[in-house]
């Protein structure tokens, strides 16, 4: 490793491009920066030596320089980005719809878009942003954020903390704005110097060499953004352990008191009632959209009490619940408790809680009530016994009836969404019962003799609520992580680094001048500065690439 | 009622007055003999006409917000109108910045088309579902509108360097390039003049078709060349469809949208045609001359500063404030929804923008392809993702 | 400075680069390795093969069974074949004849088969049980306590958890009556 002494006499690490207190461009290293074909200096990092560009010897330099280049890191974003639109070409697995003809993905892709479905299926991008190629992505971006800013932050502190207001001619020359100026007084160099103080620079001297500069601070912005994301990917990271993450989804019907899934049995929700409202048809503002649209939802909630389970030894047993919250949970409004998050989901209308039956006589045509009796459809007892004698028997209950694919009815889920049931009715002092068939739009007559007929003479519904419960221990960490991207980029876009050098040379002057962004602002600073002097302005040179 | 006409009307003088000052913004390249005081004076006029068109285009915002109670950003037509207001905002921000008129003959069209296309989707106010009721809708949407309409400066931007720089002399690789981003605009004309044309004519055919376990009817706006898939005509008298849009189109209504498409490429390209063949030459080659009085790295530096600018607000707007909002509503932050998906595609790839720019020295040309693509995705995401990939954000 | 001391701080230089950049790369590769690792392993199962079963009581409702309660704790020391299953649910009816069948011959070897019913009503179990004829106790978890505890997701869903309370073997999916029998050896107590 050799350090290069420049002329100013100042000792610069191998690779440096420009010298760190002088500027002036270091012999043999030009092409780093592809200075050599220019008449521009390429001042990024301000010409200091980025290490990964020097030593390449050792297997873990070469991976190391691998993730310091800025090229790879590009790379690494395409290929991600490439990829996040692949995943967007179909729905991903969750959100294949739920009207599809089959949800299962091994068939639906391929019924749904054919050949390229299939393949799209078998090359697994129907999890495309789980799948563990999209997260070693994300994961190498990661890598590339840390090394690239570790490699470029140091030598670029470095080399704005060792730059001197005496800069090298050549370095001047070689800028995008300079000028150079025949004769100037000293007056009018006084007058540049206050004025450039006045505009907030500052201005720092050194044996009549000025260097006056701003919003340095700027330049750390890219730093400051990359620790913020590199928080975010760490927070994703907690994110996916148990203990900082849970995700649960409960049915809670009205009424109804349950388990909260993922407390661990220590807190039950019951749901007091679910509220579904509409937007008033008649509305004024909204009658021509909502004649077109048809009802459209503007509040969905569910009044819940939680409770905690106080002898939560064994679960199963009995608990012994305290209510710790009331509250009516709405969309933007979750119910929060102990750290956990209640938030509502969805839900599902016309499930059936209970259903009156009336017992009349077959041939009678009006079917007036003999009798009724009323089935509680989440605890039917197996026997009703009616006041004029007869009395009605459960034979068997189909709370979500279906003929199963050999013809035998069945329940299709636990729920009673289309409840059925074969009852047998023993009329007064008869042993022997009439048996029927009986559910939502069925009546059937299992003999075709019955003397009695029962009917469903009503019934109530209700709503289930779905709920999700969420805890996000990680929530701060992104917070923190998006706060401190926003305050680097922002830092770094809405401020320039502005520098202006000034350089006697007998008589005169060279003046020369670089930020990192906004020539313009740069130029009107000028401006104002050398105003009523006979510094003649910069000129602005620039090589836009073909 | 007389809010939401008052909102209507505010919205037709904006318009209108946006065109005015497009004029005047001409007259500012035109007049290259004129002195510098008279190329002033049109510039100053036409910036302030431009200002009235927005504080008029305001006045509709805050019209309709009174008429119906909640914030116009609840739908497609009240989005995009909202994001064409955004992109004059975006211009008048960049205007006072470099003072070039130039940039209004540009964006200010650009802007109206954004405008004239909202109009097109079903303008009756409309009630907030729950999940749209809350303030966070005002501040994710309205951060994303100013985030991509500083952008689309970036875009108006890129576009005229690519206007200037390209050769076109002989016919190349990339003034053919420069020439399909152009085509494109004309496609949104095409759009807007064959929808606009059949409303008027009130044409309607309804159609019945099986989408999945249902049975749907849809309403074609314009005469059916394909029918949705399965789908059967039940209006009389109408143009029969020529064809039925493929199966493996996705989404409500997938076949009446790809009819709309195909309307807006027929009438586009019949627009296009016909510009050329008055121009007798590419329109980017007419075009061309009138931006030969404009400094190329003027306009390099608006593209970079508009990127520099808009990206940290559309960060702020698109992903931050929309992760919070997705916490809130639905416990999760991010979802890998295909309108979220598109959000951090636009990011990375202004991401990848000012990392080549800063670190790879891409500058001038070639920034200003990755300034057009770029516009190009957030459209993408607008309109694609919206209508056509089924999602958390398809309003219309 | 000799020459000497130059080389040698200057190899100093060069193995403490190598330490720092191994270091870095090492922390970040892990890093990666855990997200990638943890992101596979979501299949929710919390209690795996090798766990203990945590402990559940819950009331019996099976009328040919003279329990009236069942806690797992209480079985410890015979091998428990704990199934989770519905009325609704028809792989899990087509394995009950199965379990019907072994249970007289595997309860005398000091096997208990513990059928833990998800249904909501009670009227159904018991139709079913009719139906079947089955003898073995059948807890109900109304309030779907147990299922979460156990992360049970599709049913039928089996563990079968041996005399000490270790869970032995976990099965999702329908059983053959082979396959039930060969598991069931599998927890018979140690004579």
């Amino acid at each position: 490793m050799n350090k290069i002494k420049c002329e100013c006499g100042h000792i610069n690490p191998e690779g440096t491009v420009l010298c760190e207190a002088c500027g002036k461009p270091i012999e043999g290293n030009q092409h780093i920066d592809g200075n050599d074909k220019k008449l521009l200096l390429n001042m990024r990092y301000e010409g200091s030596a980025r290490r990964s560009q020097t030593y390449r010897k050792s297997f873990v330099d070469k991976v190391w320089s691998f993730f310091s280049s800025v090229k790879v890191g590009v790379w690494l974003i395409v290929l991600a980005l490439v990829a996040s639109m692949i995943g967007t070409l179909f729905p991903q697995q969750q959100f294949i719809p739920p009207n599809a003809e089959s949800r299962d993905p091994a068939v639906y892709y391929e019924a749904q878009f054919g050949m390229v479905g299939k393949i799209y299926y078998q090359l697994g991008f129907h999890e495309m942003y789980s799948s563990w190629w999209y997260l070693i992505l994300l994961g190498l971006i990661g890598v590339s954020l840390v090394i690239c800013s570790l490699d470029r932050f140091v030598p670029l502190y470095k080399a704005l903390k060792i730059q001197k207001p005496r800069r090298h001619e050549t370095f001047l020359n070689r800028q995008r704005f300079f000028s150079e100026t025949e004769e100037v007084s000293k007056a009018d160099i006084g007058q540049v110097k206050e004025k450039l103080r006045k505009q907030r620079y500052k201005v720092t001297e050194q044996n009549g060499h000025i260097l006056a500069e701003k919003g340095r601070f700027s330049r750390w912005g890219p730093y400051v953004n990359h620790i913020g994301l590199i928080i975010i990917l760490l927070a994703a990271i907690l994110r996916s352990t148990p203990i900082m993450f849970t995700d649960e989804y409960v049915w809670v019907r009205d009424g109804e008191t349950t388990v909260i899934p993922g407390t661990k049995g220590d807190y039950y929700v019951e749901n007091k009632q679910f509220i579904l409202d509409t937007h008033d048809p008649e509305d004024e503002r909204f009658k021509d959209a909502l004649e077109i649209s048809g009802a459209v939802a503007s509040n969905f909630q569910t009044d819940v009490v939680i409770y905690k389970a106080t002898n939560n030894d064994v679960p199963g047993a009995k608990p012994e619940l305290e209510p710790i919250l009331t509250e009516s949970i709405q969309m933007n409004k979750p119910a929060k408790f102990n750290g956990y998050t209640l938030y509502q989901s969805g839900y599902q209308p016309n499930e059936f809680s209970s259903m009156t039956f009336k017992i009349h006589e077959t041939d009678d045509e009006d079917a007036t009530a003999i009798d009724s009796f009323t089935i509680n459809l989440f605890e039917p007892e197996s026997e009703y016994i009616l006041d004029n004698g007869f009395r009605a028997v459960i034979d068997q209950y189909y709370p979500d009836y279906y003929l199963d694919d050999d013809g035998i009815p069945a329940s299709e889920t636990n729920y009673p969404r289309n409840p059925a049931f074969v009852l047998a009715v023993y009329p007064p002092e008869t042993s022997l019962p009439e048996v029927s068939f009986i559910g939502i739009g069925r009546n059937i007559d299992a003999t075709g003799e019955n003397e009695y007929k029962v009917a469903i003479q009503d019934f109530e519904t209700h709503f289930v609520s779905g709920m999700t419960l969420r805890v996000d221990r990680t929530l701060i960490f992104f917070g923190l992580g998006a706060a401190i991207f926003m305050i680097g980029v922002i830092q770094g876009m809405y401020w320039q680094h502005r520098r202006v050098w000034i350089h006697p040379k007998n008589n005169g002057l060279l003046l020369a001048a670089h930020t990192n962004k906004n020539w313009f602002g740069l130029a009107r600073d000028i401006e104002k500065a050398i105003e009523k002097t006979n510094i003649k302005m910069v000129e602005a040179r620039q090589e836009l690439d073909k | 009622m007389d809010l939401v006409n008052l909102s209507g009307n505010l919205l037709y003088a904006a318009f209108i007055l946006y065109l005015i000052a497009t004029l005047f913004f001409g007259a500012t390249i035109r007049d290259k003999r004129s002195t510098k005081s008279k190329k002033g004076i049109s510039g100053n006029i036409a910036i302030t006409i431009t200002i009235l068109g927005f504080l008029a285009q305001l006045g509709y915002f805050i019209t309709r917000w009174m008429a119906s109670g909640h914030a116009p950003l609840g739908n497609m037509f009240e989005f995009v109108t909202f994001l064409g207001m955004a992109m004059v905002l975006g211009f008048i921000i960049i205007y006072f910045m470099y003072r070039i008129g130039f940039l209004g003959l540009f964006a200010l069209p650009l802007a109206m088309i954004i405008i004239a296309y909202a109009s097109m989707f079903p303008t009756q106010l409309a009630p907030l579902v729950p999940t749209l009721n809350t303030s966070w809708l005002y501040i994710h949407v309205s951060t994303v509108a100013v985030g991509q309409g500083i952008l689309f400066i970036s875009f108006v931007a890129g576009l005229m360097y690519l206007i200037k720089k390209i050769d076109q002399k002989k016919r190349t690789k990339k003034n053919i390039g420069l020439e399909l981003i152009l085509y494109m605009i004309f496609l949104f004309v095409g759009f807007i003049v064959s929808t606009t044309t059949f409303s008027i004519m009130d044409y309607d055919a309804t159609f019945e078709y099986q989408d999945g376990t249902q049975i749907i009817e849809t309403e074609y706006r314009l005469p059916a060349i394909a029918a949705p898939n399965n789908g059967v005509l039940l209006t009389e008298n109408v143009m029969e469809p020529w064809f039925e849009a493929p199966g493996w189109m996705q989404g409500a209504d997938a076949g009446r949208k790809f009819n709309t498409v195909i309307w807006s490429v027929i009438t586009g390209t019949i627009l296009y045609g016909l510009t050329v063949l008055i121009l007798r030459k590419r329109v980017g080659a007419a075009l061309q001359p009138l931006l030969r009085g404009v400094k190329a790295e003027l306009l390099d530096e608006i593209m970079y500063r508009a990127v520099t600018i808009g990206f940290p607000i559309f960060t702020l707007g698109g992903l931050i404030f929309a992760s919070i909002w997705a916490q809130i509503a639905w416990g999760r932050f991010w979802g890998w929804d295909p309108k979220e998906v598109w959000a951090l595609i636009t990011w990375f790839f202004y991401a990848a923008f000012l990392h080549l720019r800063l670190s790879r020295g891409w500058h001038g040309e070639k920034s200003g392809w990755l300034a057009v693509i770029g516009f190009g995705i957030i459209l993408f995401n607008l309109i694609v993702v919206n209508l056509v990939i089924a999602g958390l954000h398809s309003y219309a | 400075m000799s020459l000497e001391q130059k080389k040698q701080k200057k190899r100093n230089k060069k193995r403490n680069r190598l330490i720092y950049r191994t270091a870095v790369l090492l922390v970040l590769l892990g890093a990666i390795i855990f997200a990638i690792v943890t992101n596979l392993q979501a299949d929710n199962t919390v209690y795996r093969v090798g766990d203990q079963a945590p402990d559940f009581q819950l009331p019996q409702i099976n009328k040919n069974n003279e329990s009236e309660t069942i806690q797992l704790s209480d079985l410890r020391g015979k091998g428990v074949m704990l199934n989770f299953w519905a009325t609704w649910c028809k792989p899990c009816e087509r394995e009950m004849p199965y379990m019907q069948e072994l249970y007289p011959v595997y309860k005398e070897r000091g096997i208990e088969i513990v059928a833990v019913s998800l249904d909501s009503t009670e009227l159904v179990v018991d139709r079913f049980i009719d139906k079947y004829d089955l003898t073995f106790p059948t807890p109900h978890d109304k309030s779907g306590e147990v299922r979460d505890l156990y992360k049970v997701g599709p049913i039928p869903s089996t563990f079968f958890i041996s005399p000490e309370g270790e869970i032995v073997e976990y099965v999702s999916g329908e059983l053959s009556l082979e396959r039930l029998e060969g598991y069931l050896r599998d927890i018979l107590p140690q004579k």
